[in-house]
């Protein structure tokens, strides 16, 4: 009786503790959302819907560049890390070299350091070594960043992969290219999606490092927000913020569904 | 098709002998099984002719051809593993075609040889398959059929029947030595499974601790072991010490046994141990102790102790019936039963 009493109450806690969670991160979203589709600037009650925000959005010429300029620099973010991270990964998971192991350990620390920090370091570096503020800048600032979570994503997959399968390729007469393209690839490969939708996630809602190494005017679409909130708020703000999180949200839960978060079902 | 020799093969893991100066020839067309308990170093043989490990010294020819320096993708040799390493993404037909494709063989001329060699062993039908939909016993012959397909000179197996159930196990011998017969290709394979080297091997070796301790025909081997090692490794053997007494050898408790090539130690397989209640003529006779007698259908075993030493017989059905549970019984064998062996 007691310990089912105990049960009771610790799962009690549980599920409370669980929906806090979900409530104080979901809330302020769901009324930024809803926000969105209110007719009012001021965010008055009762709610009516409209789609003006969204209207006024879409006409905005600096919302609008802004976001191109976000997709492509993700997108030219997710080719090289992506590229660069799984081609690391095999090469960490095939060779033993000298030094592997710090290589190893000093991917990390980028995950954990704040960006803040990694955005001043890189504007000094930059500026020291010329290349400066601007879209080159960005980018390797975000495949930077990126990088590890490509490597962290594609090695967890790797290590699933059975090393016999790569013997067995080369006994039928494939050389390592081959190997690599026809077996280890294919079996890798929802790793490598999962990698390139973190590196896309991680460049599209990058701030700090945009603010810090894009030039004046070449916003991407997080500086133009933070630009616009300091001006005045405007629901064109929220219809935008929505957007972006529905798009980072499908990005995810796709990673997610690849990675199946590190297992098989 | 080829012979394959591996002369002098030292391989060393950081402090211990993984292989001894282990020289051997494996006949062209012949089915070789290496045999021997877990770290002798079998395994690690088959890797060196497969190229997945490099000797420390010691040479490697399959047919002419020294591969020592040769990568394993150019030694044109056909692997099954333990886990059969199937593609997962690949159905069984392109499995099968795996091998041709990467070494330029497509079209019709690829199409004819997968098909035959899913006709070889027996899968015809299921080329359309996925390696996990198939049993485990499909899955051995998709392996085979995919390390055949492209005509390697050499076939080598490791322990392709371990991770199957005990009856699929015998099913699967059989059809390993079919399939075998009918490529009639040069085949090494490791096994620790002494009925298994029997039945399937037309020559067998077997390893101890990185060395080769003996090779040669199965029957051979079983019939006159050589060395205690190999006369408990393969199959059972009751062996006795003795003291040289002219022709004869004088074991414990004094009695007298026939002596084959001066050894002072023989051997005797249970099977030819003959266990009585009444004294037998001749020599070879010895007191002993029957401790149990446990009924297998054909044959029974007897457990006998003698000198405090366990002795195993086994009985036909007709003399074992006739043997009381327990007590003093004669425990004797003809002189052509008794094996030298050396003592090391």
């Amino acid at each position: 009786m007691k310990a089912q009493l105990r049960t009771r109450v610790t799962t009690g806690i549980g599920i409370f503790y669980l929906s806090s969670i979900l409530f104080f991160l979901y809330a302020p979203i769901l009324v930024m959302a809803a926000m969105s589709f209110n007719a009012s600037e001021f965010y008055q009650l009762p709610f009516q819907f409209s789609t003006q925000w969204y209207e006024r959005m879409w006409e905005n010429e600096a919302i609008l560049s802004a976001a191109w300029r976000s997709i492509w620099i993700a997108i030219v973010t997710t080719v090289f890390a992506t590229a660069l991270g799984t081609a690391a990964s095999v090469a960490l998971w095939r060779y033993d070299f000298p030094g592997k192991r710090i290589l190893q350990v000093l991917l990390f620390p980028p995950i954990a350091i704040p960006w803040l920090i990694t955005g001043t370091a890189m504007l000094i570096f930059f500026f020291g070594v010329g290349i400066g503020r601007g879209t080159p800048a960005v980018i390797l600032g975000h495949v930077a960043l990126a990088l590890p979570y490509v490597i962290v994503v594609v090695t967890a997959r790797l290590a699933t992969f059975d090393r016999t399968l790569e013997e067995a390729a080369r006994s039928l007469g494939a050389r390592p290219w081959m190997v690599t393209r026809r077996v280890m690839l294919p079996w890798i490969a929802p790793g490598v999606i999962a990698g390139a939708l973190f590196a896309f996630a991680v460049s599209f809602d990058q701030f700090v490092i945009s603010y810090f190494l894009s030039e004046p005017g070449d916003s991407t679409l997080p500086v133009l927000i933070y630009t616009a909130i300091r001006k005045g708020f405007t629901p064109e703000i929220n219809a935008i913020s929505t957007i972006i999180i529905a798009v980072s949200m499908v990005v995810m839960l796709t990673a997610a569904r690849f990675t199946k978060f590190g297992g098989e079902k | 098709m080829s012979e394959v020799r591996v002369n002098n093969i030292v391989k060393t893991y950081k402090t211990a002998r993984a292989l001894d100066d282990v020289t051997l020839t494996f006949p062209d067309g012949g089915f070789f099984g290496l045999l021997g308990p877990s770290g002798s170093g079998k395994t690690t043989l088959l890797r060196t002719i497969a190229g997945f490990v490099e000797p420390d010294t010691g040479s490697v020819t399959i047919g002419d051809r020294p591969v020592v320096n040769v990568p394993v993708e150019a030694r044109e040799i056909g692997m099954v593993f333990q886990n059969y390493a199937l593609f997962p993404n690949m159905t069984v037909a392109d499995n099968v075609d795996f091998g041709l494709r990467v070494r330029g063989v497509t079209g019709n001329d690829a199409k004819r040889r997968v098909a035959e060699a899913l006709e070889l062993v027996q899968l015809g039908p299921l080329g359309k398959r996925y390696p996990h939909e198939l049993s485990g016993g499909q899955r051995q012959r998709v392996a085979m059929a995919r390390a055949i397909a492209p005509r390697p000179r050499v076939l080598l197996l490791d322990e392709p029947l371990s991770a199957l159930d005990k009856s699929l196990r015998v099913d699967m011998q059989i059809e390993l030595k079919r399939i075998q017969r009918e490529v009639g290709i040069t085949t090494i394979f490791v096994t620790h499974d002494q009925e298994e080297a029997l039945t399937l091997s037309d020559r067998i070796g077997i390893l101890k601790g990185g060395r080769l301790v003996r090779e040669g025909r199965p029957q051979e081997v079983y019939a006159d072991p050589g060395d205690t090692f190999t006369a408990r490794f393969l199959g059972e053997a009751n062996v006795f010490d003795g003291k040289p007494e002219g022709s004869l050898l004088e074991l414990l408790g004094g009695a007298r046994v026939t002596r084959p090539e001066k050894a002072t130690r023989i051997a005797v397989r249970p099977e030819h141990m003959t266990v009585s209640t009444v004294e037998p003529e001749g020599p070879n006779v010895l007191r002993a102790e029957l401790r149990q007698r446990i009924f297998a259908g054909a044959m029974g075993t007897c457990v006998l102790e003698w000198q405090g030493q366990p002795v195993k017989a086994i009985a036909r059905q007709e003399e074992f019936d006739g043997l009381p549970e327990k007590g003093a019984v004669w425990l004797s064998w003809s002189d052509r039963h008794a094996r030298a062996l050396t003592v090391d």
